[in-house]
């Protein structure tokens, strides 16, 4: 089961150096807190979630450069060179950390990322996933948002298109769930979802 | 409770809306295209005043009033989605237009792009107080899974628990041609997760039933294309054609996650979502899970919802749903692994074929875990799996779920399953260390698997070496895991060799580089730092003695040796600079500290003391990587060298005067002690002094380290087993001025020289075995031969105050550290240089701790041996000519030797005569600035500068053993955060007039 999916910037410009923006965010449930006495407020339980999602984008970026230091890619020529260059998802950086339990989640996470461009796909595990297939569903997930959502088009803006990823994600990810498709069933899939959002 | 994680978070959040804290939070930063540079419109939604986010939300109330949803809804709500997620902190809205999102995401008729807004901003807000959303009437399991992820949101398990009623409620209906049941399975899955008691028992029966029918009795044939509709519509569409395999031939067995087709039927889908919430499942609803007991409760199975399908299984009636649904993933998995065996046409499929066989392998385990009558069915298809995966490189993940497979079963079913941890701690680091995923299953499955190793816990113990090969090159990711791992792969034989190779880790990180780069072709080659070529390293690797290094650097399992990896640090110069190598550097600190924790857990006094002794011979014998040696000297033991007193020195030095900064930097430049060091060292002093328990520290053994350490920077070449044993050094030799002085030190231990062996230069070295190895008797001389050993060598290079040839100087000594090694100049030099580096600090640990308040054994004619001893150094060191080809001795070493012969004198004052006479000789000598082999200006300048003070402080004896002995409590930091505590108060006014004095007196 995913926990969390995610999607934020990775190598901000110059001057927002240092902040590390979340574009898209989503919780598949709530984690439990049975030791929990007492309700902490709507307000704070956002709060919290909010937080807990920025730390994880936070490590991710950090990851991601660390990488791409460690392979000698500058950062800094990742800029597409025009909207037709096809994205190689098979090169772009990726990797898996862990997250102990109690910080920041309650209970132990995996992360599993994937830096394309200057952005970071990010899925929020659960301890013991099958860790192929989830990096197989977050290649999927981020191929599909990059063409669905034109994001190399200069002009397109993921932030106005929440309506994209969320028809994406109840598709290829519903409630979190890591689905075993084979080629057939995304294009099937697919297909259903251009129909719903022609382009 | 929140736990600490989650609190520090929100305190962070809370810390006040600093300029930094909302934006970054605050999502939606910049414009979702790639392109940098574009202006932000983020600002202007998590800005939005209140006023302007009403008005938005009138609109969108219009909008969602209307009759048909006119084209302008969707983009109204996304702009309120935006300006709802695009804040850390709540955005109320207006309770009409919450209402009006939750009959829109509940209207039938409403098209899904809206529904999916709806929903998204719903959740966004949640947890909300003011939510009336209900899933009861909601006939269209679409929208139920929509409404259910707004509720799953709210976390109120009372929600979550009605909600699982009503999904099984519609999932039990079956009506013919009802609501498609896929989207429904994610949400089962989903509330099974988050509250484990939502279903009863009988529910999770009837639904353990109806999976293992999906799974097994899907449909073969493939749907028919509808023109509109969507092919889920109609699940009974006419069918056509059979579905095929990955590889295109038609399906010979029963439809699964690897059958392919054009079009698929509903329980088709069924079958996917079946499988991909299996293992979950079975984990939940299994003996042991936190819902139904797996209860043989043939009655049940009337009860429960056959699929149509199911009808044809026979056998299979008469088993408890738990059971069937076992037995049916039992059957899935088998044909799971034999397709995975098929050549897939599309890389997508073969993809998926890896992580299919993988799932399968961990659902065989879970079910032979559940019952064990599975175990030997089991096992007949995993051995010839094994031996398939073993042999094919692009299956490498597959095989660490079948390694667990075997550690929790191989037991049970008398399985040597040592082959397969054989091969997979042999092979699989050393040839796919580069593969950061895989670096990262494989440290978490030992992690995981520790408590399972049991009695092939060795076999993982030992091949720590290919392990570290991970860690060297994908060291962001998994240092955490090393440091939980290092606990468990530590002990007591492994653990000399351990510290080395951690010491080497950036060593074996640019190691391997080099390795890749010269064993694959270029298009096999793993991404790497191209801008680093080194071309000579590849050449040189040719070299067999290189050759040898280079393989023991890499060897995949303890080897029980050390090498010395000097040549391989030259040659691997060329990429120390490389972002990987760094990047390992930085993380070792981290990891040595691991280490020690450990290693502190179960080592004796042996160990510990070979450890220490190690550290710091390798403290400076390390790959020079920028940083590194820095950051290992930061943090290790030797700061624990300087116990209690630790902080003391340099407020001491410091608030004396600022202009004995030359001094300042010779003494140890560590922070204050951290604990686990004092610990560790705790156990080098080990038990030397059974009888004094309240002290057991004894000087010379936490000084003699350091002569060690000092004796194998000057000897490099020379093995420590070597040094340790005395060596042949004939009476004549040895006899530079050295021996003289320290001759009365050497009466202390004949048995070690033995008869008719001089005091040499390497009496000193040969010292250090008595305290370290037996630690019996007080070995005075220790610290003593220390000095002598540095008076040795820099008295050495000092030509002519004995009128000895230099070529004799060398030779004796060189005697100390081989006797065949041929006369050369370059290890006096050496030691010299060195002497700045170590000599103070070993110095300076002779007038810190020689002292009662550390070891009462501390006599007047202990504290009158080693003065006579430093006093002659100094004398050696300060009169000596000046000599081209040697350097000069650092003024640190001099200011050094007259500060502790200071701090002695005011221990045994007796001494203050001599020590005033020699302080006003050196200022003195510092004022004719200096022949000889004392330094330049500046070096002149703070002699004179430190023997002025110490006269003056001499001057005033009591006041001078309070400054120079402080009681061991002023270690404290009380002592030092506290204006009103003496010590400030008195280190002030020391120092006021010792600068007054200083001041006064003519230069």
């Amino acid at each position: 089961m995913v926990h969390a999916f995610l999607i934020h910037t990775l190598r901000a410009t110059k001057a927002e150096e240092g902040l590390c923006r979340v574009l898209y965010s989503c919780f598949f449930g709530t984690e439990n807190s049975p030791n929990d006495a007492q309700p902490h407020g709507a307000e704070r339980d956002r709060l919290l979630r909010k937080e807990q999602i920025l730390a994880v984008a936070r490590q991710v970026e950090s990851m991601c450069q660390l990488q791409l230091q460690a392979c000698g890619r500058p950062a800094v020529d990742l800029q597409p060179q025009s909207s037709d260059d096809p994205v190689h998802l098979r090169e772009s950086p990726c990797g898996a950390f862990r997250l102990t339990a109690g910080d920041p989640f309650q209970e132990p996470r995996t992360v599993v990322w994937l830096g394309v461009l200057s952005l970071g796909f990010a899925l929020v595990l659960n301890a013991h996933e099958n860790l192929l297939l989830a990096e197989g569903t977050l290649r999927l997930l981020a191929r599909l948002l990059l063409e669905h959502l034109r994001l190399l088009v200069p002009t397109a803006s993921l932030l106005l298109r929440a309506d994209y990823i969320e028809g994406i994600l109840t598709r290829f990810l519903p409630h979190g769930q890591l689905l075993f498709l084979n080629d057939q069933f995304v294009q099937g899939l697919e297909k259903e979802f251009s129909a719903a959002w022609p382009r | 409770m929140f736990t600490t994680g989650a609190e520090s978070l929100l305190r962070q959040a809370r810390a006040g809306p600093q300029p930094e804290s909302r934006p970054v939070t605050a999502q939606g930063g910049v414009s979702g295209s790639l392109v940098a540079g574009l202006p932000t419109p983020s600002s202007l939604f998590r800005e939005l005043r209140d006023e302007e986010l009403g008005r938005l939300c009138a609109r969108v109330c219009a909008l969602l009033r209307e009759e048909d949803w006119g084209p302008d809804a969707p983009d109204a709500l996304r702009r309120l989605f935006l300006i709802v997620s695009a804040t850390k902190y709540n955005r109320r809205l207006e309770r009409p237009c919450l209402a009006l999102l939750q009959t829109t995401l509940c209207s039938p008729t409403c098209p899904e792009q809206l529904q999916l807004l709806c929903a998204a901003v719903l959740r966004e807000m949640s947890p909300c107080d003011s939510l009336s959303l209900s899933c009861d009437h909601i006939q269209n399991t679409r929208q139920l899974g929509l409404v259910a992820s707004v509720l799953l949101a709210q976390g109120d398990q009372q929600q979550v628990r009605s909600l699982a009623q009503r999904v099984l409620k519609v999932l039990e209906s079956r009506q013919p041609e009802g609501p498609s049941l896929r989207h429904l399975l994610p949400i089962v899955s989903k509330v099974t997760s988050l509250a484990p008691d939502a279903l009863r028992e009988e529910q999770t029966r009837a639904l353990s039933k109806r999976l293992g029918d999906w799974l097994r009795y899907a449909s073969v044939q493939q749907a028919v294309a509808h023109s509109s509709g969507g092919f889920f519509s109609t699940p009974r569409a006419r069918q056509l054609g059979p579905v095929t395999e990955v590889d295109g031939a038609v399906a010979t067995d029963f439809f699964t996650v690897l059958s392919t087709g054009q079009r698929f039927t509903e329980d088709q889908w069924l079958n996917v979502q079946a499988f991909s919430m299996l293992r979950a499942w079975l984990l939940d609803s299994g003996p042991g899970g936190s819902s139904a007991p797996d209860a043989d409760d043939k009655s049940e199975l009337e009860g429960s919802t056959l699929s149509v399908l199911s009808a044809a299984s026979t056998a299979g009636h008469l088993l408890p749903p738990q059971q069937w649904l076992r037995e049916k993933a039992f059957e899935y998995c088998q044909r799971l692994l034999e397709q995975s065996n098929r050549r897939a046409l599309k890389k997508a499929d073969s993809d998926l074929q890896k992580a299919c066989l993988v799932e399968a392998v961990l659902v065989l385990d879970v079910l032979c875990q559940q019952d064990p009558s599975f175990l030997y069915r089991t096992l007949s298809c995993l051995k010839p799996l094994h031996t398939r995966l073993r042999g094919d490189p692009a299956w490498v993940r597959a095989l660490l779920p079948v390694a667990q497979f075997f550690l929790h079963h191989g037991e049970a079913a008398a399985v040597d399953a040592e082959a397969v941890y054989q091969h997979l701690f042999t092979r699989i680091p050393a040839e796919h260390f580069h593969s950061p995923m895989l670096a990262f299953e494989f440290v978490q499955f030992c992690r995981d698997s520790l408590p399972l190793f049991g009695r092939s816990l060795g076999i993982l113990r030992t091949s720590f070496p290919n392990l570290f090969k991970f860690l060297a090159w994908n060291s962001p990711p998994l240092t955490s895991d090393f440091v939980a791992l290092l606990p468990s792969l530590v002990d007591a034989g492994t653990a000399v060799e351990m510290l080395h190779l951690l010491l080497d880790l950036p060593c074996l990180t640019a190691a391997l580089d080099l390795q890749l780069r010269s064993l694959q072709a270029a298009s096999e080659r793993p991404p790497w730092d191209v801008s680093i070529r080194a071309p000579g390293c590849l050449e040189a690797l040719r070299d067999s003695q290189v050759q040898g290094l280079f393989q023991h650097l890499l060897r995949a399992h303890a080897s029980g040796t050390v090498e010395r990896l000097t040549p391989l640090y030259r040659l691997l110069q060329p990429l120390a600079g490389c972002a990987r190598v760094v990047q390992c550097a930085e993380a070792v600190p981290t990891l040595l500290r691991a280490f020690f924790s450990a290693v502190t857990q179960f080592a004796d006094g042996a160990l510990a003391s070979q450890l220490a002794l190690l550290l710091l011979e390798r403290s400076d014998s390390l790959y020079q990587v920028p940083g590194y040696e820095a950051g290992v000297h930061r943090w290790v033991p030797p700061g624990g060298l300087r116990p209690s007193c630790g902080s003391m020195a340099q407020p001491w030095t410091g608030s004396l005067t600022p202009r004995a900064l030359p001094l300042t930097a010779a003494v140890p430049q560590l922070p204050p002690t951290p604990a686990q060091p004092r610990h560790f060292l705790g156990h080098c002093t080990h038990p030397s002094l059974p009888t004094q328990a309240p002290r057991p520290r004894s000087l010379p053994e936490r000084v003699s380290p350091l002569l060690k350490a000092q004796f194998m920077r000057a000897h490099p070449r020379s093995s420590p087993a070597s040094s340790l044993v005395g060596q042949e050094v004939p009476g004549g030799a040895g006899t530079t001025f050295t021996s003289t002085w320290c001759s009365g030190a050497s009466r202390h231990r004949p048995a070690l020289l033995g008869p008719g062996r001089g005091a040499g230069v390497c009496v000193g070295q040969a010292q250090p075995t008595g305290p370290l190895a037996q630690g019996a008797e007080l070995p005075v001389p220790g610290p003593v031969q220390a000095a002598s050993s540095t008076g040795g060598r820099a008295g050495e290079g000092a030509a002519g105050v004995r009128g000895r040839p230099p070529q004799r100087r060398a030779r004796a000594h060189i005697r100390g550290e081989a006797a065949a090694a041929p006369p050369q100049p370059a290890p006096d030099v050496r030691a010299c240089h060195r002497a700045e580096v170590l000599s103070p600090t070993q110095v300076w640990a002779i007038g810190e701790y020689l002292s009662v308040s550390w070891d009462r054994r501390c006599t007047v004619e202990q504290i009158n041996n080693f003065f006579e001893a430093l006093e002659a150094l100094l004398f050696e060191v300060t009169q000596s000519r000046p000599s081209t080809t040697l350097p000069k001795c650092p003024p640190q070493v001099i200011t050094v030797l007259m500060t502790t012969l200071t701090k002695l004198a005011s221990r045994s004052q007796d001494l203050i005569p001599r020590v005033s006479l020699l302080l006003s000789k050196m200022r003195t000598l510092a004022q004719s600035a200096a022949t000889g082999s004392t330094p330049g200006e500046e070096g002149v300048g703070a002699i004179h500068t430190r023997a002025t003070e110490l006269l003056n402080l001499l001057k005033m004896p009591s006041v001078a053993q309070f400054v120079f002995t402080p009681s061991v409590e002023v270690s404290e930091p009380r002592y030092h955060r506290d204006t009103n505590t003496a010590l400030p108060l008195v280190l002030r006014t020391v120092s006021r007039l010792v600068e007054r004095e200083a001041g006064l007196l003519p230069g």
